[in-house]
């Protein structure tokens, strides 16, 4: 048994993985795509094609709006219908560019072959060009555009490139399945990754609940040679996956607050990102697809699937395709239970970073009555980061700011392990997540204020002179 | 599927609740009261009884009808306060005190603060040391088990309250301890004088497995409580064994198990961090050990956790446990 | 036995003296310098510390008041016009009245008009709901319903109706602080003045949708028609992103917007009787009609003129 995990809090929720047996399907294509302009973090991109005209799948339909931003490929081939605000799963307007599809015509100079291409490039700016124009973002849940993260800041060396392949969250079973299937892709991606930051060492983590995964990426290791690549069994606990927390196991080393990953020398990516660089780099395909589980505890069996989807198909389709939304569900959700968002709208698309439906019982998922808190310490003992959600609910219904900001509310990651374990039903997250928002507000206008001083003192000085 | 829910993350809890987490602890303490009706007979049966039913009753009597909230019965938090408060008092006590030591435990220490999670004393402590300061006679009746199947008779006094008596005549500890015949086997198995649930140390502790296997509590209060007596008697009795009574006998006589594994260890009145916990549990312990030695009272283990319980508040707030990337 | 009362007696008194004389030497000597006038307006402020003014509480607002050179700046708004006039006289500045304003809920989508197409299921603070998606309701505009304005009215003037699910300002207990507008995250409260003896007019809706998508989330919401713009003869109404907004320092409470409004998103309080649209119709005809014949006529009267010109020219020519 693995005894390599995280060394604060974490919970041990049901594992769950109902559809891990469940090989990938590639999905039939939709008559209509609505691919968003908000699929990473950061600012949204800006549509580069009108109503009208004809494109190809892998086509560049939007480009960054900004440094932290990405490119936007069209999925499939057809005609642009519309450009125009739709509602995302949240019941939020984004712009979305809706394709009516016609044919399955691909741009040029995409290798849609399925031989494995190990050579790795000996450019770095070419690998990291390649993985910016195809808009590769975190697949792991944040969407931070990967070039961006594979490119730190001057000053900063990398020492590890940890390969997120925990995937700690119940239900979900994509990352595993393309662990199984898409093995040596996603060792050339970590691969190439490698290379982008200068050849340090390289972790791929996966939890023990996986043993498949971990001998089959052990295999293609072996097989492929890669030099200072190793697979490292961790034990099972949410939120393994989590980047400081994955740090903090692989790394036994702490991201100190406020700090970047870099900082400690360390930068995180999923297995999911390895394979989208993969493609992206060696095969010159933009991310256009990702892998989606469906599955729920209240979905028979036979009826969950692993689906390859294209961006944008609309989540109505995928569930309709997998036989349809069970009378049983009461909450669906994109994403895991414990991080994953719940779906107000089912006709909102899929983007670059959906990696689930997830169908749960009204029983399993129905919040029950709040009671009064018996201070018995557990989501302390259960919170990653140390904090004491206790405390900082109570600080939080009070509006004390500077009390919160002591207790450091602005280091949740909003994991849910707090509001999991808690025995009285305190709504300990939603509480605490509205404390940080505001917390992050006064820092930040604390920053701009001092930012602005400085700028003026300098500015002084400059006219004294 | 009428209309989805939608809520913030995560989707998915617990299987644990206060209700579970109290059903345990109710669990936990079955042993030790078997145990005593078994040793103390019907007398006891009839303490646990009104114990438990009053507090129950007490409890959503207040709630419902001056409070005017929803009743908190079903916790199973009264339940324990009931079984604990009886397992702190002797089998003979009139069936009018125990309610009197309800009353003071869910009416007083319990309700007035605002209920479950708002208490700043352990209710069941509070009502027993309230009875022990109020009704001395009835609390210190310690009359020999009369057991229901014919179980042993021992010696009526405590072990604690001999010794503290047979020094004040001039006796040595040794001395005392050959007259009345004690031995470490009798301690722990069963079959010495004192509250109900002090009959039997083995069924305490087995509860105390339950609910450490059960991830209920954690055992850091309990443990820093045994390694302070251990350590203070150690010291006090290697310096003089003749006024000073052992290690082992001091962890095993009195409400040591029954107040370091179970009221001590009670959420709401102990601290939330393992530090606060340890300190906790070293005040609770070294308190105790200097009751026994040098107080008026035989027996200090309710007066320390009273008196550790009201530090609480300050060691929540002077310690946290350790943050992630923070030093 | 005497002896020991007047010796009772005599030590307290003593004691009592020692001590009111530290007391009072600390007092002295310790005391910090302060305008008393900032007392004396404390004073007669409402007492309520509702931070309405902009300051932390009633006595920051006097401590600002008094270092201030005018009373511009500085209102409170719970006390209104007879407290500043009072403040005005012990500081010996002018003050500017104030129309009395009152706070007014801008969404009327009631649980009939507004279906719910789905279940919030998370803790009751609309912020907390509004940071995670658009609402229970097709509405991504309309009041969220967990009642945030309520826990933040100091006074006990905001109350949901469990009918509507909306909330209800009570006017005679709201002081118009404005702390349920800084609490609500949809901006939906706005602090508008009351109207001549509490009459006003106000369009009950923010749903920026367009039209179609605004009336099938919501039946009472405005559809940004622009009706009640057009029918407006003191430009009062503005439509901007597809919904209405009454200026209420041009209206003049005609309540002809409210009368042809399609959805009945204007809503009128306090006002005598129920408009009689009919009859706001009828008249807005009669003046369109003889706008259009007027607006006919003035055409006709400059096509004759035209004609006219010609000849003038003419005449100048020659």
């Amino acid at each position: 048994m693995a005894k390599i995990t995280f060394s604060i809090g974490g919970v041990h929720p049901c594992d769950s993985k109902i559809s891990r047996d469940c090989a990938i399907e590639v999905l039939p294509l939709p008559k209509t795509v609505y691919i968003s302009m908000a699929q990473h973090l950061g600012a949204p991109a800006k549509p580069v094609v009108a109503v009208g005209d004809k494109v190809k799948a892998g086509q560049v339909i939007a480009e960054p709006g900004g440094f932290i931003s990405a490119f936007v490929h069209s999925s499939v081939s057809g005609t642009v219908k519309s450009i125009a605000p739709r509602k995302d799963l949240a019941g939020n307007y984004m712009t979305h560019v809706e394709i009516e599809v016609e044919g399955d015509e691909w741009a040029e100079g995409i290798d849609l072959g399925d031989n494995l291409v190990t050579q790795i490039p000996e450019d770095r700016a070419f690998i990291l060009d390649r993985i910016k124009s195809a808009g590769v973002v975190g697949l792991g849940g944040a969407t931070f555009p990967t070039h961006v993260k594979l490119n730190p800041a001057p000053g900063s060396v990398a020492e590890c490139l940890i390969i997120n392949g925990a995937e700690c969250e119940p239900y979900l079973t994509s990352d595993f399945r393309i662990m199984l299937e898409r093995t040596k892709e996603i060792i050339v991606g970590a691969a190439l990754m490698q290379k982008v930051l200068g050849g340090c060492r390289c972790v791929i983590g996966i939890e023990e609940n996986k043993p498949e995964a971990i001998s089959a990426m052990r295999k293609a290791l072996s097989e492929l040679g890669y030099a200072n690549i190793e697979v490292l069994p961790l034990m099972k606990k949410y939120p393994q996956g989590g980047e400081k927390q994955l740090i903090d196991a692989v790394m036994h080393r702490q991201v100190k607050s406020g700090a970047l990953p870099i900082s400690e020398g360390a930068v995180v990516q999923n297995v999911a990102t390895a394979l989208a660089v993969y493609e992206a780099v060696q095969k010159n395909k933009p991310l256009v697809t990702n892998t989606l589980t469906v599955t729920g505890n209240c979905l028979p069996v036979e009826k969950q699937h692993n689906y390859l989807f294209r961006i944008g198909m609309p989540l109505s389709y995928i569930a309709e395709q997998a036989g349809g939304v069970p009378q049983e569900a009461a909450k669906i959700v994109s994403g895991g239970p414990m991080m994953g968002k719940a779906i107000a709208n089912l006709d909102a698309c899929t983007v670059k970073g959906s990696s689930s439906i997830l169908y749960l019982s009204d029983e399993s998922t129905r919040r029950k009555a709040e009671s009064a808190c018996i201070r018995c310490g557990k989501c302390a003992e259960a919170c990653p980061m140390g904090l004491e959600p206790f405390l900082l609910r109570r600080l939080a219904l009070a509006g004390k700011l500077d009390e919160l900001e002591q207790n450091a509310v602005q280091d949740c990651i909003e994991c849910g392990c707090c509001l999991y374990s808690c025995p009285a039903y305190i709504p300990l997250l939603d509480i605490i997540r509205q404390a940080k928002v505001q917390v992050m507000g006064v820092i930040r206008a604390r920053a701009a204020a001092a930012k602005a001083a400085a700028e003026a003192a300098k500015a002084a000085a400059a006219e004294k002179k | 599927m009428d209309k989805l829910l939608v809520s913030p993350n995560p989707h998915i809890h617990t299987a644990v609740s206060t209700r579970s987490l109290m059903r345990d602890v109710v669990i936990a303490l079955l042993p030790a009261t078997v145990v005593s009706i078994v040793f103390y007979g019907l007398s006891m049966l009839l303490v646990t009884a009104v114990s438990v039913v009053s507090c129950v009753l007490l409890e959503y009597l207040i709630t419902r009808f001056l409070l005017k909230k929803p009743s908190t019965i079903c916790d199973w938090s009264a339940s324990v306060t009931g079984l604990l408060l009886a397992l702190n008092l002797p089998s003979t006590t009139p069936w009018w005190v125990v309610f009197i030591g309800a009353v003071v435990a869910i009416g007083v220490a319990k309700m007035t603060f605002g209920g479950l999670g708002q208490n700043v004393f352990n209710p069941a402590i509070a009502g027993r040391v309230f009875l022990l300061i109020s009704f001395p006679t009835y609390m210190t009746d310690w009359k020999a088990p009369q057991g229901l199947f014919g179980a042993d008779a021992v010696t009526g006094a405590t072990p604690l309250g001999l010794i503290k008596e047979g020094l004040l005549q001039g006796q040595t500890v040794t001395g005392i301890m050959a007259e009345n015949g004690f031995s470490y086997g009798q301690m722990l198995f069963a079959n010495v004088g004192g509250t109900a649930g002090e009959i039997s140390a083995i069924a305490l502790l087995a509860g105390f497995v339950y609910l450490l296997v059960r991830r209920v509590i954690r055992p850091h209060i309990t443990l820093s409580i045994w390694a302070t007596v251990a350590v203070v008697s150690l010291i006090f009795w290697l310096c003089a064994p003749e006024r000073f009574t052992d290690p082992l006998f001091n962890l095993l006589t009195g409400g040591m198990i029954l107040g370091s594994c179970f009221m001590a260890t009670d959420y709401v009145t102990s601290p939330m961090s393992v530090k606060g916990g340890v300190i906790f549990g070293v005040g609770i312990g070294f308190i105790t050990m200097m009751i026994r030695y040098f107080g008026s009272y035989p027996e200090g283990m309710s007066f320390a956790i009273l008196i550790m319980n009201a530090v609480v508040p300050l060691l929540n707030m002077w310690f946290h446990q350790k943050k992630y990337g923070r030093d | 036995m005497s002896s020991i009362v007047i010796w009772t007696i005599a030590v307290i008194a003593l004691l009592g003296l020692v001590l009111a004389l530290v007391l009072y030497i600390v007092a002295d000597r310790f005391k910090v310098e302060e305008d008393p006038r900032i007392d004396e307006v404390e004073k007669v402020m409402p007492g309520a510390n509702c931070g309405g003014c902009g300051f932390a509480g009633c006595r920051a607002f006097a401590d600002a008041a008094v270092k201030a050179p005018n009373l511009d700046n500085n209102y409170c708004p719970v006390g209104g016009n007879d407290v500043m006039k009072k403040v005005a006289a012990i500081l010996g500045y002018e003050v500017k009245e104030k129309a009395p304003m009152v706070a007014v809920v801008r969404c009327n989508g009631s649980c009939e008009a507004r279906p719910r197409i789905n279940e919030y299921d998370g803790y009751a603070s609309c912020r907390v709901k509004a940071a995670l998606y658009a609402g229970d309701t097709a509405c991504a505009f309309g009041c969220l319903g967990c009642g945030d304005c309520v826990a933040a009215c100091a006074f006990g003037a905001i109350s949901m109706d469990p009918a509507t699910g909306l909330p209800v300002v009570d006017e005679s207990k709201c002081t118009a602080c404005g702390a349920c507008a800084k609490a609500c995250p949809k901006s939906i409260i706005e602090i508008r003045p009351k109207g001549p003896r509490g009459m006003r007019l106000y369009v009950s809706c923010l749903n920026r949708d367009k039209g179609p998508a605004a009336k099938k989330a919501c039946a009472s919401a405005c559809i940004g028609c622009g009706i009640c713009a057009k029918t407006c003869t003191h430009g009062a109404i503005t439509v901007e992103n597809n919904v209405a907004y009454i200026d209420p320092a041009k209206c003049k409470l005609c309540r002809e917007c409210e009368a042809v409004c399609p959805t009945g998103a204007i809503h009128s309080v306090n006002f005598p009787k129920p408009v009689d649209k009919d009859a706001v119709k009828a008249r807005i005809a009669e003046r369109n009609r003889k706008a259009k014949e007027a607006a006919e006529a003035a055409k006709a009267a400059e096509a004759a003129a035209k004609l006219v010109e010609p000849e003038k020219k003419e005449e100048n020519n020659g």
